[in-house]
């Protein structure tokens, strides 16, 4: 299982195992991660499961949709690494990924 | 001093809850008491994807069981609260066991409307609400080939949309004149009528139910103007009401749920409430609400958590809800009442447009469809009370936070 870190809000590093198939927000949320909320469990609807992503994994994590771009665009403190966990797949060769959570969530 | 806190109810709100008590240092026992003898899980995927089959059903569960563990929030699953006792702080389960509480949180959700009509007791008649009513409407679709859908809510026409893809015939009667007309403008409902007749569901309006025939199970659904439309399975998707009998029968005041204000507290100094099951001032927007979403679920929970710990916060949100039909996503924020102006931004035909609502030039509700940006930049001008342009807001060539 690749092995991905969360950097929570409060500079924690949690290191996750997380299966290939389910989404980074799922991963967070299945293992308790600070920050991520997910209130609309992964229907691109409320974007609370923003993360910064490292800037050498943003290519490998494939482009955004519309939709995720525009939840985005008004998230609290978006940056050009922006994602939403749950639009987010994880897949075997990332391995050794690392995310920050963003102090706040949602849309103020 | 608070040893024991006791949260009834295993959904949105009770999870939230217990996990809140934790994070903000809360040290003694917080017990779950949850109905369904289920790990606390999402709602909202059981009319889409996990009935669809796409999301299998342990991708449900809000955390894994560790979480809990971890965190000492004991959980009593499959357990019914039966009475509550404010005077004693007591709480009885089915089967006798009594939780003795210091502060008591009530979580009880909302549970669907019945059908009262003749009939509505045949085997084939479904509703909504928890995983076994949808793993038992699984098993009855696949037998099955012509869905009747009863409620063109959003329940309804997601269960519709979900079914067609699955293949079944499908027939939606709706009592108004049009599909979702408690919650979103007539121009929205033209377009989600056509999306789904588009994709060949039968759509019923003015339909008023007055029986369901069939020997041992249901087969045919009768209308007042005489209409006959026969069913394998029916769904009915007509509202929820609140839970609130154990509160009730404990003296608390209710109507249209628990009565609680902004610290989600109840009439008994130890006892709160959240969720689907409360009616609760809204400050934003000036009025007593009871709201079925589970964003105020969340925040509900969190806040009436947070004062179980006597921190003397308020609730006060916007609130916020999604359905997902076929590939159109309706993005709602705010309440869309009392409105004095409606704004449509953009062109349906483009499958992307907003309905904005003005009530004294503040921006109070926005429907968007398929268009995130509108939803997004909509919570944050609701919640500031923003005062809009309405002809700035009809050019949808200028992004909804200039409309100013």
């Amino acid at each position: 299982m690749p092995r991905i870190t969360f950097i929570e809000p409060d500079g924690f590093r949690r290191v996750i195992n997380a299966p290939v198939g389910i989404t980074l927000m799922e991963a967070a949320m299945q293992n308790g991660v600070q920050g991520i909320l997910a209130l609309c469990g992964g229907a691109c609807a409320c974007a609370t499961c923003h993360v910064y992503v490292d800037a050498a994994w943003l290519p490998s994590l494939g482009d955004k949709e519309e939709m995720e771009e525009g939840m985005l665009e008004c998230a609290w403190e978006p940056g050009e690494n922006s994602r939403l966990g749950c639009q987010v797949h994880i897949t075997s060769d990332m391995d050794g990924l690392e995310v920050t959570v963003p102090q706040r969530q949602g849309a103020i | 001093m608070i040893s024991t806190i006791v949260i009834v109810g295993g959904g949105q709100a009770g999870a939230q809850a217990a996990d809140t008590l934790r994070r903000e240092g809360f040290a003694g026992r917080v017990l779950l008491v949850c109905e369904e003898p289920l790990l606390p899980y999402q709602r909202p995927p059981l009319s889409k994807k996990y009935l669809s089959g796409e999301l299998a059903a342990d991708r449900l569960p809000f955390r894994h069981r560790p979480f809990y563990d971890e965190h000492r929030i004991e959980l009593k699953l499959g357990a019914r609260a039966v009475s509550l006792d404010p005077r004693a702080r007591r709480v009885e389960l089915a089967g006798g066991e009594a939780l003795a509480y210091d502060r008591l949180l009530l979580c009880l959700g909302a549970a669907a409307r019945r059908l009262t009509c003749p009939g509505a007791e045949l085997a084939g008649v479904h509703y909504l609400r928890s995983l076994a009513d949808v793993t038992a409407i699984q098993a009855a679709i696949k037998a099955a080939r012509r869905v009747v859908i009863i409620g063109g809510g959003y329940i309804g026409l997601e269960t519709a949309a979900t079914c067609r893809q699955m293949g079944c015939e499908v027939t939606v009667l709706e009592l108004a004149d049009r599909v979702l007309n408690r919650v979103a403008a007539p121009v929205v409902s033209q377009f989600f009528e056509h999306e789904h007749r588009a994709k060949g569901i039968e759509i019923n309006c003015n339909a008023r139910v007055i029986r369901l025939e069939g020997s041992d199970s249901v087969q045919r659904v009768m209308c007042a103007d005489g209409s006959e439309i026969r069913a394998d399975v029916v769904i009915v998707g007509v509202g929820a009401a609140a839970n609130s009998a154990l509160a009730s029968e404990a003296g608390l005041a209710c109507e249209n749920g628990i009565i609680v204000d902004e610290y989600c507290r109840t009439q008994d100094e130890a006892i709160f409430a959240a969720g689907d099951c409360t009616n609760h001032p809204s400050p934003r927007f000036g009025r007593r609400v009871r709201i079925e979403s589970v964003d105020n679920a969340f925040e509900q929970a969190k806040t009436a958590a947070l004062n179980l710990l006597d921190r003397n916060v308020t609730h006060d949100r916007v609130p916020w809800f999604w359905s997902d039909q076929f590939d159109c996503k309706l993005l709602i924020a705010g309440l869309a009442q009392d409105f004095d102006q409606q704004i449509l931004r953009g062109d349906p035909a483009s499958r992307s447009f907003s309905v904005c609502y003005l009530k004294g030039g503040e921006l109070i509700a926005v429907e968007a469809i398929n268009h995130s940006k509108d939803y997004m930049a909509a919570r944050k001008l609701i919640a500031e009370r923003t005062h809009m342009c309405p002809a700035k807001i009809s050019d949808a060539t200028l992004p909804l936070k200039e409309a100013v």
